[in-house]
């Protein structure tokens, strides 16, 4: 009993100690030991041969049914009335009815914006059991590199990564909390700014995340905005990565607020109650007191106010660009091959989004830094965040739509029908019809 | 290492469907996965509010007509044969349909099949007659409120006066047939499925 309990004392300091040097120390200086790149490069190699390897699976089998990630029908794109097939000059035809049921049937069959809301499809399988909607058996080897893939990724990866995100997040407790009882000068800002970077950098580490930053001479400067399209809660520590952030957001309990209340002591961070949120007015003036003070850190703010699939970016809500100031924008592309980012809050807990998230493969994520835009003369707040909406979504490869981010949960607006009833009015009116009532 | 989406669908209902739709496997596939996604209730069947959740069709003016056409009558629940059922009539035609039961009903998206349909979105009580106060329901659906009482009524009475040819003030089905008869009907009622 004795020796057993020996011999697992020592690979426990083991495991400690490669661990904390060989990961964690060379994470809080941002160097690498080049092994996270290693892996990804011997994972691209082995999914670009399970794909080829499916493609030949599934010319050998016809039923094997073919992923379509553009969708399941093919739409015509054109206007009401290009569609409509006829000119409108004051005439109702009964075949008008027929567009709109095409355009209803069309959206029953396959709509733009309720597959925002669920993980994206995969073009060919990456070998985690969670994305395996469409696929079946197709060889012996697949599958056996299947298992190997699941024994590594829970039996080495997951400890390993619990690990750090452990020592990670008490870490930026302890730090924070050591930091916030100096007394206010620049040492205690590069001193929290280094402790939040490190911690950062531990819990990247702990989700094998590979980030790659393009145009850094954009970087969001002190007294500016950083908005971002949202895919997850993970973004903050991919952005928070390569520098430091003043977070905006409600004021959680448990574990979340634990670490909320520790790091607003060693830097000011926009910490909202609850009711506080409802009031607008107030959000406002708050972040509009912190952008003009000049010397605090940038905020960073995701206008779409809801996770989204990461395939394109949804409306972004006018009242971070109200605030004033410059915007930085920011856009976030992952790589959906190694895993997948996107949080389904309606579908699983934060927990078991983490614990999904330290399972699968690793995080590959593109961050591009735009730069900067203000509000030009005569553009209202509306405008100047569709203005920015469109650049980040060019730039991030998503698809750039209008719709709402909020209805994930709620109905859409009746003005949205109304506009429509609107439009064929005016087609089966003539242009001018309208005012001939 | 099984399909998730098919582990559901059996093979002879896959088959089944086949043959009264017309889909190609795949297609019937992929539209499960659809209304799996739809369901949110995951008890196999849709209702009104699964319907109501697609934001392009909450917005879509005769949005509630389009739903109605997938219940059957009376009831509140449509499960996976009924959705394909009627998606079915939205099929495109094909030149060589191979019709290899030649006694059996037309395909489900036969011109007359597709036109049928357009007709009970008008035809609210299924009487097979378009009446005046259905023509105007529709066109109110369609209009909003940006057309008045009066002129909405001219508009009726001009359309079933153009369209009927036996006196009854109604629109029946053969009367609707002929005022379609100029329209592209298969391409104006039909959706590009992708294999």
């Amino acid at each position: 009993m004795e020796d057993l309990w020996c011999v697992a004392l020592g690979v426990f300091q083991l495991w400690l100690f490669v661990v904390v040097f060989f990961i964690t120390l060379p994470a809080m200086f941002g160097l690498s030991l080049g092994v996270t790149g290693l892996y990804i490069q011997i994972l691209v190699k082995i999914l670009e041969w399970a794909t080829l390897r499916i493609q030949r699976g599934r010319q050998e089998q016809p039923s094997v049914p073919v992923p379509l990630p553009n969708g399941i029908i093919e739409r015509a794109g054109g206007s009401m009335a290009e569609e409509m097939g006829r000119p409108g000059c004051g005439r109702f035809a009964p075949s008008d009815a027929l567009y709109f049921c095409k355009k209803g049937l069309e959206s029953i069959a396959d709509d733009q914006v309720t597959q925002r809301f669920s993980s994206e499809e995969l073009a060919s399988w990456n070998l985690l059991t969670r994305t395996n909607q469409n696929f079946c058996y197709i060889s012996l080897r697949l599958t056996v590199i299947w298992v190997l893939g699941v024994l590594v990724r829970y039996c080495v990866l997951f400890p390993l990564r619990i690990t750090l995100a452990a020592i990670g997040l008490s870490w930026l407790v302890i730090g924070t909390t050591v930091v916030g009882l100096l007394p206010e000068s620049s040492v205690k800002n590069w001193l929290s700014e280094l402790v939040h970077l490190t911690c950062y950098r531990i819990c990247a580490r702990g989700l094998s995340a590979t980030i790659r930053y393009h145009n850094r001479e954009n970087k969001p400067q002190k007294g500016g905005i950083c908005v971002a399209n949202h895919t997850t809660p993970i973004d903050v520590v991919i952005l928070a990565n390569d520098g430091c952030y003043a977070m905006v957001g409600q004021i959680h309990g448990g574990l979340m607020g634990v670490l909320q209340r520790s790091m607003v002591r060693s830097c000011p961070h926009v910490w909202f109650e609850r009711s506080e949120m409802k009031d607008r007015h107030a959000v406002t003036s708050r972040l509009r007191a912190h952008v003009a003070a000049e010397t605090k850190l940038p905020i960073l703010i995701f206008p779409e106010g809801t996770c989204i699939n990461n395939t394109s970016v949804m409306m972004f809500k006018k009242g971070s660009f109200e605030i004033g100031g410059t915007i930085y924008p920011v856009a976030i592309k992952y790589d959906p091959r190694f895993g997948d980012a996107f949080w389904n809050s309606g579908k699983y807990h934060m927990v078991s989004y983490l614990l999904r998230t330290m399972t699968s493969w690793a995080i590959v994520v593109n961050v591009w830094y735009l730069p900067p835009m203000t509000l030009q003369d005569g553009e209202d707040a509306a405008q100047f965040a569709n203005r920015v909406k469109s650049a980040i979504a060019r730039r991030g490869g998503l698809l750039d739509l209008a719709w709402d981010g909020g209805l994930k949960r709620g109905k859409v607006k009746d003005s949205f029908k109304e506009q429509q009833q609107k439009m064929y009015s005016s087609f089966i009116l003539g242009q001018n019809g309208i005012n001939n009532q | 290492m099984g399909s998730r989406a098919s582990t559901l669908l059996r093979e002879e209902e896959i088959e089944e469907i086949k043959k009264e739709t017309g889909f190609s496997h795949s297609q019937i596939t992929r539209l499960y996965s659809r209304f799996t996604s739809l369901d949110k209730g995951e008890n196999g069947t849709l209702s009104r509010e699964d319907f109501q959740r697609i934001p392009e069709l909450a917005i879509n003016p005769l949005g509630d007509r389009i739903i109605n056409a997938f219940f059957p009558e009376g009831e509140d629940q449509v499960n996976f044969r009924g959705f394909m059922r009627t998606l079915a009539h939205f099929r495109p035609i094909e030149d060589n349909e191979k019709n290899k039961d030649h006694t059996a009903s037309e395909p489900l998206n036969s011109r007359t099949n597709k036109l049928l349909f357009a007709f009970r979105l008008y035809d609210l009580d299924r009487d097979d007659k378009i009446s005046r106060d259905e023509l105007l329901q529709v066109l109110r659906m369609m209009v909003g409120v940006n057309i008045s009482d009066e002129q909405l009524g001219s508009i009726a009475d001009r359309t079933i006066q153009e369209a009927d040819t036996n006196g009854d003030n109604c629109i029946s089905f053969n009367e609707f047939i002929k005022v379609l008869e100029k329209v592209d009907v298969e391409q104006k009622m039909s959706i590009r499925f992708l294999h």
